[in-house]
C-alpha cells in the first residue's frame, strides 16, 4: 500500500468518486466514510474535508463519526490485514497462545503493521464463525480450527504473497 | 392465490425441474462457518467439473457446523446422501463417482435421507439426535436452497404467506395473528412482537419505517447472520409483512460492514425480489408498496441497541437516545419506527402461513415457538440448532451437542452474549425459555451458548467478557464508560493474585452504579457476568479474592487508541 500512496489531488478525486457513486440510496456521513475506507482502506485528512463538504456538515461532525467506529483507520494499512479473534469462544479454545504466536512471527506488538508494512494485525471481538474457533481472518477470508502449526502456515503464505 | 403469485409459482416450477429432473444435484454448504474450514475451495473444485448428469448448487449451512465442509448429494431417486468433512480431493472423487455410477459412494458419508431404508452402514439423518431433536421453523430452508435465489425459495412455498396476507387479510388481522402467536423478540429483550407492531400500526404519519437489526455483535452468537446468509428471502418476506401490518413503506436491514457473505446474500435477495414484483410498487399486483435497503454500520457493538441503531442509519455516532419518546412515536429521522431482530422477523412468514394456533403448539406457554441456539466452545458438535422452547439446557448439551469434547466435564456455560450470564452445572436442568433462563441468572438473549470444560477459570472468562464490554462501551454514559474500565482493572488484579480485601464489594458497587446510571443495556447489564458467576462459583472466586489461586496469564486485548493524526 505504501508504494501507491496518491498525491493530494488524485487522492481527492478518488475520494470524490467513491463518495458520489455509493451504491445504496441513503447517503450519510457514515456511509461516505465506509465508502472511502472500502476503496482506500483508510481515511486520509482529505476524505474528512471532502465528506464534510459533500454532506454539508462541519469537519468536526465528520471527525466525531470517524473517531467513534473502531474499524476506521487514519494511516494506510499493510498490504494484507490479519484479524485475530479474542472473543470468548476463541479465547477458551486457546486464542491467546495463537495471538502471541502471530505477534512473534510477524514481529508486531499489540495491533499494528509489520516493519515491511506487508501485514496489519488487528484484534477482532468476534468474526462470526464461533463454531470453528479459534478463528483468524485475512482480508475477511476466515481460517478456522486453528492451532499453532496452522497459524505458522497461514502467516508464511501471508509473508510470501 | 393472486395471478402474479401463480405466475411466479409456474416460473419456479420450470426453474426447479431444470435443476433436478434426471440429474444428480450436489449441494455444497458454504457460508461464514464453512468458509473457515475450506468449503469455498470444495465448491470451486466441483464447479470446475463439467458433467451433463450433475448439477452443482451452492447452498447455505444446515447448522451442523462441526461436520463442515459438508455436501449433500441428491439422487434422481429422491434419496439424499450427506457427506461430512469433505476435502477438495474427496469432493472430486464423489463427483467422478456419481457421473459414471449409480451406486452410493460411501467414504465420508455420515447420513442419508430417504423414504425407504437404504442398505448402507450409516444412519438415516432423522435418526440422529442432533437432527431429530430440532424443530426447524425459521431455519426450515437451511442447507436446502441457494441463498437469495428467489425461485428456489418460492418452490419451497416462499412468499405464499405474503400472498395470503396481501389478498386475504387486513393489516389489523396480520397484527392480531402475530399478537396471538405469542411471538416475542429474539434480540434479547423478549418483548411481545405483535404488541410492538400494534404501537406503530395506528399512527397516521405518512412516512413510517420498519427496521431489521442484524448488528449481531455478541461473541458466540451467529444466528442472525446465519439466517441472512442462508435464507435471506425468509427475512425479506417477514419484513414486508411487518411493513404491511403496520402500514409502513420503507425498511432498512442493518448490518456491520465487512460481513460480506450475509451482506451479499441479502442484497441478492432484495434485488431478486424487486425484479419479480415482490418489492417496490404494488407488490404482487396489490395496492401495497414497500421498499427495502441495506444500511451498513462501522464496528460498534452498541449500534445494536435500537435507538443507537437509528443514529447509525442517520450516519451519526451510534450512541443510545433518551426514551421517551419511544421509536413507535419518534424514531428514525424522527418518524414513527419499528425495530425487530432478524430471528423474530424470520418466524413471521410461517406464522401467517400456518396460523398463530399452530405456532403456539410449540414451546411453553409464555415462550412460544422455538429458540435458535449457537453452540461453541468445548462441545462435540458446535453448530446452529433450532429447538422447541422448553427443552432443558442439559438436553441441548447432551442430545444435540454431544457433550464435552475433552476429557473433563462441562463446567459452565456463557449464554446470551457478554452482557448475559455464566451458568454452573446446577442450572443445566433449566428449561430454555425467556423466563426460566432469566430466573437462573442468565438470559437466553441472542441464543449464543459458549460451553466451557473444567480447564476454564471462571475469573478468566469474566475478565474476557468485561474486557469486551469495556472495549465496546460507547462512552455516552460515564457510569458505563468508567465502570467497565474500573471493573476490568479489578478483575485483572484478581487474575494476577493481587486482589484487595474489598474487591468483591467494590465490583458490586460499580455494577450498581452502572445499572442505575446508564441509558441502555450495555451499562445496565454490565455487572451480569459477575453477579451470575458469583451465584454458581462463589468459592472459586473467593480463592481468587484471597489470592490463593495461581496467577493467570496476562490477557492480550486491544486498547482503544486515538486516531494518530489527531495527536
Amino acid at each position: 500500500m505504501t508504494d501507491n500512496i496518491l498525491d493530494s489531488d488524485s487522492l481527492r478525486s478518488s475520494i470524490n468518486e467513491s463518495i458520489s457513486n455509493q451504491k445504496r440510496s441513503t447517503v450519510t456521513v457514515l456511509s461516505s466514510l465506509l465508502a472511502v475506507q472500502d476503496s482506500l482502506h483508510y481515511i486520509p485528512d482529505e476524505a474528512i474535508e471532502e465528506i464534510a463538504s459533500f454532506c454539508k456538515v462541519t469537519i468536526n461532525d465528520v471527525w466525531s463519526v470517524a473517531s467513534f467506529y473502531t474499524n476506521f483507520r487514519f494511516t494506510p494499512p499493510g498490504d494484507k490485514t490479519l484479524d485475530v479473534c479474542w472473543g470468548p469462544s476463541c479465547h477458551i479454545n486457546g486464542a491467546q497462545k495463537l495471538i502471541t504466536k502471530a505477534h512473534d512471527l510477524l514481529d508486531i506488538e499489540g495491533e499494528g503493521e509489520s516493519s515491511d508494512n506487508k501485514v496489519t494485525l488487528r484484534y477482532s471481538t468476534c468474526l462470526g464463525a464461533c463454531a470453528q474457533s479459534p478463528v483468524f481472518a485475512i482480508d475477511h477470508k476466515m481460517f478456522g480450527k486453528l492451532d499453532e502449526g496452522k497459524v505458522e502456515t497461514i502467516i508464511d503464505t501471508l509473508k510470501k504473497e | 392465490m393472486s395471478q402474479n403469485y401463480k405466475n411466479l409459482k409456474n416460473l419456479s416450477e420450470k426453474y426447479i425441474s431444470d435443476i433436478y429432473d434426471n440429474k444428480v444435484v450436489i449441494k455444497v454448504q458454504t457460508g461464514t462457518s464453512g468458509q473457515a474450514v475450506g468449503a469455498d475451495e470444495v465448491l470451486k473444485t466441483l464447479e470446475a467439473k463439467n458433467s451433463k448428469e450433475i448439477n452443482v448448487l451452492e447452498v447455505g449451512s444446515m447448522g451442523l457446523m462441526y461436520l463442515e465442509p459438508m455436501i449433500v448429494v441428491c439422487l434422481p431417486s429422491k434419496d439424499n446422501i450427506y457427506y461430512a468433512n469433505v476435502t477438495e480431493n474427496i469432493a472430486s472423487e464423489i463427483y467422478d463417482h456419481y457421473s459414471s455410477k449409480e451406486t452410493i459412494y460411501k467414504q465420508n458419508a455420515f447420513a442419508y435421507e430417504s423414504n425407504s431404508s437404504l442398505d448402507v452402514d450409516f444412519p438415516n439423518i432423522n435418526d440422529l439426535p442432533q437432527f431429530s431433536n430440532q424443530l426447524r421453523i425459521a431455519t426450515r430452508n437451511f442447507g436446502d436452497i441457494t441463498p437469495g435465489d428467489i425461485f428456489q425459495y418460492i418452490n419451497n412455498e416462499g412468499y405464499s404467506a405474503l400472498d395470503k396476507a396481501l389478498f386475504e387479510m387486513s393489516p389489523e388481522e396480520v397484527v392480531e395473528e402475530v399478537k396471538n402467536s405469542g411471538l416475542r423478540g429474539r434480540g434479547g429483550a423478549a418483548f411481545p412482537t405483535g404488541v410492538k407492531w400494534s404501537f406503530l400500526a395506528p399512527n397516521q404519519a405518512p412516512t413510517k419505517y420498519v427496521l431489521c437489526n442484524c448488528e449481531e455483535g455478541d461473541p458466540g452468537a451467529y444466528n442472525d447472520k446465519g439466517i441472512l446468509e442462508t435464507d435471506p428471502h425468509t427475512l425479506v418476506e417477514g419484513l414486508i409483512l411487518n411493513g404491511y401490518a403496520t402500514n409502513s413503506n420503507k425498511s432498512y436491514v442493518f448490518i456491520r460492514q465487512g460481513h460480506d457473505i450475509p451482506i451479499n446474500a441479502i442484497e441478492r435477495a432484495i434485488k431478486e425480489a424487486y425484479d419479480n414484483g415482490i418489492l417496490g410498487e404494488n407488490i404482487l399486483g396489490s395496492n401495497f408498496s414497500f421498499d427495502m435497503e441495506v444500511s451498513l454500520t462501522g464496528d460498534s457493538y452498541v449500534a445494536g441497541e435500537e435507538t443507537a441503531l437509528m443514529e447509525a442509519i442517520e450516519g451519526k455516532r451510534s450512541t443510545p437516545r433518551f426514551k421517551p419518546p419511544f421509536p413507535a412515536a419518534s424514531g428514525l429521522w424522527k418518524k414513527p419506527t419499528n425495530i425487530n431482530n432478524v430471528k423474530t422477523i424470520s418466524y413471521v412468514p410461517e406464522i401467517i402461513k400456518n396460523g398463530s394456533e399452530w405456532f403456539k403448539g410449540t414451546g411453553t406457554e409464555k415462550s412460544t415457538g422455538t429458540a435458535i441456539v449457537c453452540l461453541s466452545g468445548h462441545i462435540n458438535r458446535p453448530g446452529m440448532y433450532e429447538i422447541p422452547m422448553g427443552m432443558t439446557i442439559n438436553d441441548v448439551l447432551e442430545n444435540i451437542g454431544g457433550g464435552s469434547n475433552s476429557e473433563t466435564d462441562i463446567k459452565m456455560l456463557q449464554t446470551g452474549g457478554p452482557l448475559g450470564g455464566v451458568l454452573g452445572k446446577e442450572a443445566f436442568s433449566t428449561k430454555i425459555d425467556f423466563d426460566e433462563m432469566a430466573k437462573s441468572g442468565a438470559i437466553l438473549g441472542s441464543g449464543g451458548i459458549i460451553v466451557c470444560d473444567e480447564s476454564v477459570s471462571v475469573v478468566d472468562l469474566i475478565r474476557n467478557l468485561v474486557a469486551f464490554n469495556q472495549f465496546e462501551s460507547c462512552g455516552k454514559c460515564f457510569p458505563c464508560r468508567l465502570g467497565n474500565t474500573h471493573m476490568y482493572d479489578v478483575l485483572d488484579r484478581l487474575c494476577n493474585s493481587k486482589s484487595e480485601p474489598n474487591d468483591l464489594a467494590l465490583l458490586e458497587r460499580i455494577g450498581n452504579s452502572m445499572k442505575i446510571g446508564s441509558l441502555c443495556g450495555h451499562g445496565q447489564l454490565g455487572y451480569n457476568p459477575i453477579s451470575s458467576s458469583l451465584k454458581y462459583f462463589q468459592s472459586e472466586i473467593s480463592d481468587s479474592i484471597n489470592n490463593i489461586s495461581e496467577p493467570l496469564e496476562k490477557m492480550l486485548i486491544p486498547t482503544r487508541t486515538r486516531p494518530n493524526n489527531l495527536e
